[in-house]
């Protein structure tokens, strides 16, 4: 691998690679990302690769495996470039029609997408209305680059930020240009990542000055960086597929931030959940390292730093900045109080910043195009993009991205393409166990920091799941509680034994044993564990619950007074029955009950044993006749 | 006890190791063996207590071997609404598991609960041993698990031993 000394190395290099790329080449990008992969990606590319071996059209047209499109909804995703032809849902028994298409320049109409609107196929990628309604910045390599190549990345302009800011900036120069830009902090909270970076450098210089002695085990270094790869919210994958699709990007990001703070050594803290984010972390730091974009005196700026990659073992709460700390140092992944702040006194005792995966890819992009640029995208107050994970009751899920402030209708709606079979909107719910729920007549609030915020949700780190009629919002709120309940670290007992006797009161309210007052205990305990949980994951989890209340107190009431769960999905308060004037006997149900609750002779009508029924609704589900009664 | 004396070699004997020794532990042995760990306090600066508190604290630790197969499904929110609950219990039925067991009598299965896997745009998620299955339904889990028992059923009945 090229060995590079000097920025001037890194503009040769990107040049070279450059000059052996020929635009009018074909090339086919397979989507390998999570999603993808799991549809049967790989098995495409090795038929595309294997066709292509050994064969005259070998030459003409290279295979890439690239990292989460986005569009997930529909994958496994093929691209064409430089035509951009779109192709979704491809198999590999495709591979032959693709590349006789390629060959007579044509089309395979029946791998188009084709839009539920108008009905028409859509032939290129940027046409495709989940695609052409987006703005994509920490997303925008994602889908270019093979992200186990460096070179891929580097052909796009990659670490031009770190030859520039290294060899021409002050670490006081880029505070101010991050500041200029408004960035704020894309973990969820929205803290002005500026401000935090600020007091960490002058931390670290006061020690730098000072002199000052190692902890156990610490890397030689007086403060540190971090990105927080934890993405504890379960339903969101945007910063997983960031890791995965482009880890350089990330990279590129916490090697600036070590620059500006003087911290010599960087994490990446990364849940276990996801290997092959680790993976092609490890990989990237690998090839960064081998280059000389990682080690001692980075392209002759005297500056050195080197990454360390740790996993999580399936702790929410490790996702709280100084929960990860303890975890990184080995311990139990408990928070402390702060102050003092991770800026001040973070891993081993030093000034420590730890930024989001989002945060982190904004960071050279910044740098090289301008404080202007990042600033004119987005609202005053929230500038940039807002990436989310669209998921749940929705038509097309995948991951978006969109300039900050725009409603959040537009995303529902337009790039998400309405609610699934045509069902009727209930609500959305964004900031995961911490956020809450939005009601559908609230989906012209744009998202954004402040929007959200007054609206008793959050922005959270990305997580949007859109629920239907059929989502019953007090489950919502069981769910989350329940998940909260689980993760509690049980340091603090409002926390701990607040969320449990709330998880009490939920599961008594789901399963008809609740009453009205419950509801009125229900909303003091959401109020106080608030109000007296030390960290965040107990100073948030009542949101779910409290915005359920305030806006859907109906279906509480419903639960409490009629015991009656209006959109089914609480079993306990759900029976099924069979019409017998429109049951046919034809012995469906029978077969696909997997309790053997229902009998009746072939072609008469059935009866469901309600004593034996486990409410489990799969008879519901297949009778062709409607002839199962769900109240 | 090679492993572990590889392990600590690898990952150096400090208290800030800890979490990492077990997780390579975990990798080699598939869950924490106690004269692994009875190792690990005796040859090192983590303590009983440390390997006990860490071990119980995070989720992914387990005292107990896994079982041959592992079927892991998702309660994270978006598999939630679109049909997780209905497929955990379609598995704790099939597999006969109650409250907190998650693994079989005959050590044929492994069920765990996952907060998510990062595959929520094709939910519900599932994974058995190692593949990713999105779009699941209760019954097709059902068939999924019927099908490896009857292989390993038939596996067993062919092996001589
Ligand atoms: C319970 C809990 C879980 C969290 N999980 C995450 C997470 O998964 N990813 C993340 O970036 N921040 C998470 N945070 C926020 C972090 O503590 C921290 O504020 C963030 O990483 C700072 O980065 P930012 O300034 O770039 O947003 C979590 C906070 C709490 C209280
Ligand atoms: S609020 Fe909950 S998670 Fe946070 S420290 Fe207290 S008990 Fe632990
Ligand atoms: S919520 Fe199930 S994979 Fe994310």
């Amino acid at each position: 691998m090229t060995r590079l000394h000097a920025p001037a190395d890194l503009v040769a290099w990107k040049d070279q690679i450059r000059s052996r790329i020929d635009p009018q080449q074909t090339q086919i990008s397979v989507c390998t990302g999570t999603g993808c992969a799991s549809a049967g990606a790989g098995k495409v590319v090795h038929c595309l690769r294997e066709e292509l071996a050994g064969n005259h059209r070998g030459q003409k047209i290279s295979v890439k495996a690239t990292g989460c499109h986005g569009f997930c909804e529909r994958g496994p995703l093929v691209v064409i470039h430089p035509s951009e032809v779109f192709y979704n849902r491809v198999k590999e028994e495709h591979v032959p029609e693709i590349l006789t298409a390629l060959d007579e320049d044509g089309v395979v109409t029946k791998l188009l997408y084709v839009d539920p609107q108008t009905q028409q196929p859509v032939v290129k990628e940027h046409e495709v209305p989940f695609y052409s309604h987006q703005q994509r910045m920490a997303l925008g390599k994602n889908g270019l680059v093979d992200p186990c190549e460096i070179e891929d990345y580097i052909a796009l302009d990659g670490y031009a930020a770190v030859a520039k800011t290294l060899t021409t900036m002050t670490p006081v120069q880029v505070i101010e240009t991050i500041k200029q830009s408004g960035l704020r902090g894309r973990g969820g909270a929205g803290f002005p990542t500026a401000t935090k970076w600020e007091m960490a450098a002058n931390n670290i210089t006061a020690r730098r000055q000072s002199g000052g002695t190692n902890g156990s085990g610490a890397p030689d270094t007086f403060g540190y960086v971090i990105c927080n790869g934890d993405e504890g919210d379960p339903g969101a994958f945007m910063d997983r597929s960031i890791l995965e699709g482009n880890p350089h990007g990330v990279l590129e990001g916490l090697i600036l931030g070590g620059y500006t703070l003087g911290a010599n050594v960087g994490y990446f803290y990364i849940r276990d959940e996801y290997p092959l984010a680790i993976q092609h972390m490890n990989r990237a730091i690998e090839q960064a390292t081998a280059c000389g974009l990682l080690g001692k005196n980075i392209l002759g700026s005297g500056f050195d730093f080197q990454v360390i990659v740790a996993c999580g073992s399936g702790a929410f709460v490790c996702g709280e900045e100084t929960a990860l700390i303890a975890s990184i140092e080995g311990e139990r992944g408990m928070p402390r109080p702060r102050p003092p702040y991770p800026a001040e006194s973070g891993l081993w005792g030093k000034p420590t910043i730890i930024n989001n995966v989002k945060t982190w890819t904004y960071i050279p992009l910044i740098l090289l195009k301008g404080h202007e640029w990042f600033r004119g995208i987005g609202t005053p107050t929230s500038p940039g993009t807002a990436v989310f994970s669209l998921v749940g009751k929705v038509n097309n899920t995948g991951l978006i991205e969109v300039p900050m402030g725009t409603p959040l209708r537009h995303l529902v709606e337009v790039l998400g393409g309405g609610v699934l079979k045509g069902k009727k909107l209930k609500a959305v719910q964004t900031g995961g166990p911490s956020g809450g729920c939005i009601p559908a007549e609230l989906l012209d609030t744009p998202v954004d920091y402040e929007s959200l915020g007054g609206i008793g949700s959050m922005m959270g780190s990305g997580g949007m799941v859109v629920m239907d009629e059929d989502t019953c919002m007090v489950d919502v709120a069981r769910y989350f509680l329940a998940f909260t309940q689980i993760e509690s670290c049980g340091k603090c007992v409002p926390c701990r034994l607040g969320t449990r006797r709330m998880l009490e009161i939920l599961t008594r309210i789901t399963t008809g044993k609740g009453t009205e007052n419950d509801l009125i205990t229900l909303e003091e305990f959401a109020v106080s564990v608030k109000a007296t949980s030390l960290c965040g994951l107990g100073q948030t989890a009542p949101n779910p619950v409290l915005t359920t209340l305030q806006y859907f107190r109906h279906e509480y009431e419903a639960h409490v007074r009629d015991k009656k769960c209006t959109a089914h999905a609480c079993r306990e308060l759900v029976t099924y029955s069979i019409i017998a004037d429109l049951c046919k006997g034809c012995g469906l149900c029978v077969r696909h009950c997997p309790v053997s609750s229902i009998n009746g002779e072939r072609k008469m009508p059935h009866e469901i044993d309600p004593e034996a029924c486990v409410r489990c609704g799969s008879c519901y589900d297949v009778c062709k006749f409607e002839a199962v009664q769900r109240d | 006890m090679n492993e572990v004396i590889t392990i600590l070699e690898h990952q150096g004997t400090g208290r800030d190791a800890c979490v990492k020794v077990l997780q390579e532990i975990q990798g080699v042995f598939g869950y924490l063996p106690a004269e692994a760990l009875r190792y690990v306090a005796d040859h090192s600066q983590i303590t009983k207590r440390q390997i006990y508190g860490v071990a119980t604290f995070y989720e992914l630790f387990r005292f107990k071997p896994p079982g041959r197969h592992q079927v892991k499904v998702c309660r994270g929110t978006a598999c939630h609404v679109r049909g997780a609950p209905q497929i955990l219990d379609a598995v704790a039925e099939e597999l006969n598991l109650h409250g907190s067991e998650d693994t079989t009598e005959d050590g044929e299965f492994t069920f765990e609960k996952i907060a998510c896997f990062g595959a929520c745009a094709l939910a519900p998620v599932t994974v058995t041993d190692g593949q990713t299955h999105g779009a699941m339904t209760p019954d097709k889990m059902r068939k999924q698990l019927k099908a490896i028992l009857k292989k390993a059923r038939a596996g067993k009945q062919e092996d001589p031993s």
